[in-house]
C-alpha cells in the first residue's frame, strides 16, 4: 500500500472484470449518505491481463509478501551451481533421486509448518523420528507384529509423544522451545536405550509399510501411465475446483477470479504435472513415498484452509487473545497442533526406515531437524506464526533436497555439508525477518 | 421504548479481596436505547460491563435478562442471551481477513467445510447497511486503518444478532471523521432497535448519542439522567461529586476573566 506510483486504483479501471458486481448500493435508512460504490476508490484493484500480474507481482515484493519467490530463484541459482559443477545433477535419475528423498524429511516440515503457524517450534521432531523407525523395528522385529499394525501404533506413539509436549506448553506454561529441547534429547536416548547394544536393527523388506516407503516401490508399479494419471488428476480436481468457486461466487453477486486467470493457473500447474510426471517416468516411475507425500500436502491443505480447525489455528497464531475471546480454546489448539507435529515426525520417520530398511543409531540424528525447519521457512511460512502454507513443505524440501543430493554428487564432506545447511537455514530465517519488517512498514502485518 | 428493560441490574455489588468495586448499583437498558455510562477512572465502569459480560460473576444482587433473572458467570453465558461486548483493546486477528475476523468462532459451514462464499456475501451485506467503509473484505486486519478496525470490531459484535451491545470506550483513539463514523454506527445500532450500553469519557460523544447517561462514583450509583434535559455541568458534577471542583472552578476562573 504503499506505493501508489506504478499502482493501478481501482477507479481508473473501467475494464476490470474482476469485481462481479459494479453497480453501487445506497444505504436504505439513511437517505443522507452518499451510495457507497461496491468498489472502493483506495482498492487497488489487479488490473486485468499480463501486465496487471507485474503490477501487482511488483508491490507485493515492495510489501515485503515474498511467496514463493525465494524458492524459485534459489532453485535456479541451486541447480545452475550443481549442473555446472556436475553434469549428471540434472539428469532424470538423479532429480528422480530428488523426489523420493525429499519426502522423508517433508513430512517432518509438514508438521513443523502447523506448529510455525503458532508461532512456535518443535525442536523434537528428528529425534521423535529416529525413535518412530526404532518403535517400529521393535515391534515388527522382536515381537514379530504385523507391519500395519506396528505402523499404526508407531504413528499413535509419535502423536503421543507430541500431545505430551503440547500439554506441557499449553497447560503447564514452558515455553514450548525447552520442551521440545527437552524431547530433542530425552526422545534420542530412549531410542538410543531401544537400540540398546546391536546399535542396528534391520527390518525385512517384506514387511508392508517398510517396502512401501521403500525405494523400490512405485505408483502403479512404474506403469508409464501412472505418472500420469496423477498429473491428470491434480489438473482436473484444480480446474473443476476453481470453476465450482467461481461459479458459486457469480451467483452469491462477491467478486470471483475470471475465467482467464484460472485458465492461466491451471495451466501453469499443468505444464509443471506433467513435466515433472515425464521426468520421472523416464527414470524409474513416481516412487510411493512421493505420493503419499503430495497426498498428505492436500488433505493438510484441505485441513487448514477449509475446516474451522484450520481456522482456529490461525487465529491462534495471529492473536492469541482475540481467538480466546471468540470462544476458541486455546490451550486445545495447542495441545492438538503438537501431537500432529509429533504424529508427522513419526511417519517421517517410518519413511527414514524405509530407505534403509533399518532402525540405527543416527536415525533422525544430524541435521534432519535443521533440515525440516529450514525448508517449512524457504517455502515461506513464517517463524513468527499465523502466516504461511502447508505447501511450503514440498517447495523448501525441493531446495534443500536439491542441495543435499549436489553435495553427495560432488562428494562433500559431511562438514561440508553441516556448514552449509547451516547457512541455508540462516538465510531462510533472514529472509523471513526482513521480510516481515518491510510488511509492516507496508501495513501488512 | 419498550417498558420491560431488555437487561436490568439490581442491587449488584462486586469485591475483589479488601476492596469494595461496585455497591448497590442499578442499571436499566432499553431496546433501541444508548445508555451512556460515565464515571472517573476507578468508578468501577470496567467492572461493571464485566459483570454483564460474565468476565467477573457479581457477588450480590441480580442480573435481569428481560424481566427475567438470569445468572451470568462466564463469558459464554453473556453471549448465549445476547450480550455482545467489544472491548477497548478490539482483539482481532491481524493475520486473518475482514471475513475471517467477523466470522471467527462462528463460520458458516456447508457441509463440514467453511463457506468462503456465504460468509463473504453475509460480511458485504452487513458492513454496507452499517454504511461502514472498507476497501475490500478480503485484505487483511493489518492493512485497516484505527478507525476501521473500531468499526469491523463493532460489526463482528452484531454477527451474532445481539440485543445488547456493549461499547468499551470505542472513540477513545480516533480521530475526528473516525468519531463520527463510530458515532453514526452507535445510532444505527439504535435504530436496529438494540439496546447500547457506552462507555466514554469524552462528553461531546455522550451528548451527541446517548438517551441517558448512568453516572457512576466510587462504585456506586450517582445519578441517572436523561441526556436532552441535562446540562454538560449536571453531569460533570455527578462524576466528580460536587459542584465545586476542577473543572466548575476552571469554567468559573474563564468567564470572570472573560468578563475583565
Amino acid at each position: 500500500m504503499s506505493d501508489t506510483s506504478n499502482v493501478v486504483k481501482g477507479e481508473d479501471t473501467p475494464k476490470s472484470e474482476k469485481i462481479g458486481a459494479q453497480d453501487t448500493v445506497a444505504p436504505a435508512d439513511d437517505p443522507t449518505a452518499a451510495p457507497v460504490p461496491v468498489v472502493d476508490p483506495r482498492l487497488l484493484v489487479r488490473e486485468e491481463g499480463l501486465k496487471g500480474y507485474v503490477t501487482e507481482f511488483k508491490r507485493k515484493i515492495k510489501g515485503g509478501e515474498l511467496g514463493s519467490l525465494p524458492v524459485f530463484i534459489g532453485l535456479i541459482v541451486i541447480w545452475t551451481i550443481f549442473q555446472s559443477q556436475n553434469s549428471r545433477f540434472l539428469s532424470a535419475d538423479n532429480l528422480s533421486n530428488i523426489s523420493y528423498f525429499l519426502s522423508a524429511t517433508g513430512m517432518l516440515a509438514i508438521g513443523l509448518v502447523f506448529v510455525l503457524l503458532l508461532g512456535e517450534i518443535d525442536l523434537s521432531v528428528g529425534s521423535v523420528s529416529g525413535l518412530a523407525s526404532t518403535v517400529f523395528a521393535v515391534f515388527v522385529v522382536n515381537h514379530g507384529m504385523n507391519g500395519w499394525l506396528a505402523l499404526v501404533l508407531t504413528i499413535v506413539t509419535g502423536v503421543g509423544i507430541g500431545a505430551l509436549q503440547g500439554w506441557f506448553f499449553a497447560k503447564i506454561g514452558v515455553p514450548a522451545f525447552v520442551v521440545t529441547l527437552a524431547g530433542f534429547l530425552g526422545w534420542n536416548g530412549l531410542m538410543l536405550w531401544l537400540l540398546g547394544s546391536s546399535g542396528t536393527i534391520n527390518i525385512p523388506d517384506d514387511s508392508g509399510p517398510v517396502h512401501l516407503f521403500g525405494q523400490n516401490s512405485f505408483f502403479m508399479d512404474q506403469a508409464i501411465v501412472g505418472a500420469y494419471l496423477l498429473a491428470g488428476l491434480a489438473v482436473v480436481l484444480s480446474l473443476v475446483g476453481n470453476l465450482g468457486e467461481q461459479r458459486r461466487r457469480k451467483a452469491a453477486g462477491v467478486p470471483f477470479r475470471p475465467t482467464s486467470e484460472i485458465l492461466l493457473r491451471v495451466g501453469a500447474l499443468a505444464v509443471a504435472a506433467f513435466v515433472a510426471a515425464a521426468v520421472l517416468n523416464s527414470s524409474a516411475g513416481v516412487s510411493n513415498a512421493l505420493v503419499i507425500f503430495l497426498a498428505a500436502l492436500v488433505i493438510v491443505d484441505f485441513v487448514l484452509r477449509r475446516t474451522t480447525y484450520g481456522r482456529k489455528v490461525f487465529a491462534v497464531g495471529g492473536g492469541i487473545e482475540a481467538a480466546r475471546r471468540a470462544g476458541i480454546s486455546v490451550p486445545m489448539v495447542r495441545i492438538t497442533v503438537f501431537a500432529i507435529s509429533g504424529g508427522f515426525a513419526a511417519l517421517g520417520g517410518m519413511f527414514f526406515a524405509g530407505q534403509t530398511a533399518s532402525a540405527t543409531l543416527n536415525a533422525g540424528g544430524g541435521n534432519t531437524l535443521m533440515l525440516a525447519i529450514a525448508a517449512a521457512v524457504i517455502g515461506g511460512t513464517s517463524l513468527f506464526g499465523g502466516r504461511g502454507s502447508v505447501w511450503s513443505a514440498l517447495l523448501g524440501m525441493l531446495v534443500i533436497q536439491s542441495i543435499q543430493t549436489g553435495l553427495d554428487l560432488l562428494n562433500m564432506n559431511t562438514s561440508i555439508q553441516y556448514m552449509i545447511t547451516g547457512a541455508v537455514l540462516l538465510g531462510a530465517v533472514v529472509i523471513d525477518s526482513v521480510s516481515r519488517r518491510s510488511q509492516k512498514a507496508a501495513g501488512r502485518a | 421504548m419498550s417498558a420491560t428493560p431488555v437487561l436490568a441490574l439490581r442491587g449488584v455489588s462486586k469485591r475483589f479481596g479488601a476492596v469494595q468495586a461496585l455497591t448497590d448499583v442499578e442499571l436499566e437498558v432499553h431496546a433501541g436505547e444508548v445508555v451512556a455510562l460515565v464515571g472517573d477512572n476507578g468508578a468501577g465502569k470496567s467492572t461493571l460491563v464485566k459483570t454483564i459480560a460474565g468476565v467477573h460473576p457479581i457477588d450480590e444482587g441480580v442480573i435481569e435478562w428481560e424481566g427475567r433473572p438470569v445468572s451470568i458467570t462466564k463469558p459464554h453465558d453473556a453471549q448465549g442471551l445476547g450480550v455482545a461486548t467489544v472491548y477497548q483493546d478490539l482483539a482481532l486477528c491481524d493475520n486473518l481477513d475482514v471475513v475471517g475476523n467477523l466470522f471467527l468462532g462462528r463460520e458458516l459451514l456447508h457441509r463440514g467445510v467453511i463457506d468462503e462464499v456465504s460468509m463473504e456475501k453475509q460480511a458485504r451485506e452487513l458492513l454496507s447497511t452499517l454504511s461502514i467503509r472498507i476497501p475490500s473484505v478480503r485484505i487483511p486486519i493489518a492493512s485497516l486503518s484505527g478507525g476501521q478496525r473500531q468499526v469491523v470490531a463493532i460489526a463482528r459484535a452484531l454477527i451474532g444478532d445481539p440485543k445488547v451491545v456493549i461499547l468499551d470506550e470505542p472513540t477513545a483513539a480516533l480521530g475526528v471523521e473516525q468519531t463520527a463514523q463510530v458515532l453514526d454506527l452507535v445510532e444505527r445500532l439504535r435504530e436496529r432497535n438494540l439496546g447500547v450500553i457506552l462507555i466514554s469519557h469524552n462528553m461531546a460523544d455522550v451528548k451527541a448519542v446517548a438517551d441517558t447517561v448512568a453516572v457512576l462514583r466510587l462504585g456506586k450509583n450517582n445519578g441517572s439522567f436523561p441526556v436532552k434535559s441535562t446540562s454538560h455541568e449536571e453531569i460533570i458534577a455527578a462524576i466528580t461529586g460536587a459542584t465545586d471542583n476542577a473543572v466548575t472552578r476552571r469554567a468559573e476562573r474563564r468567564t470572570t476573566e472573560a468578563a475583565k
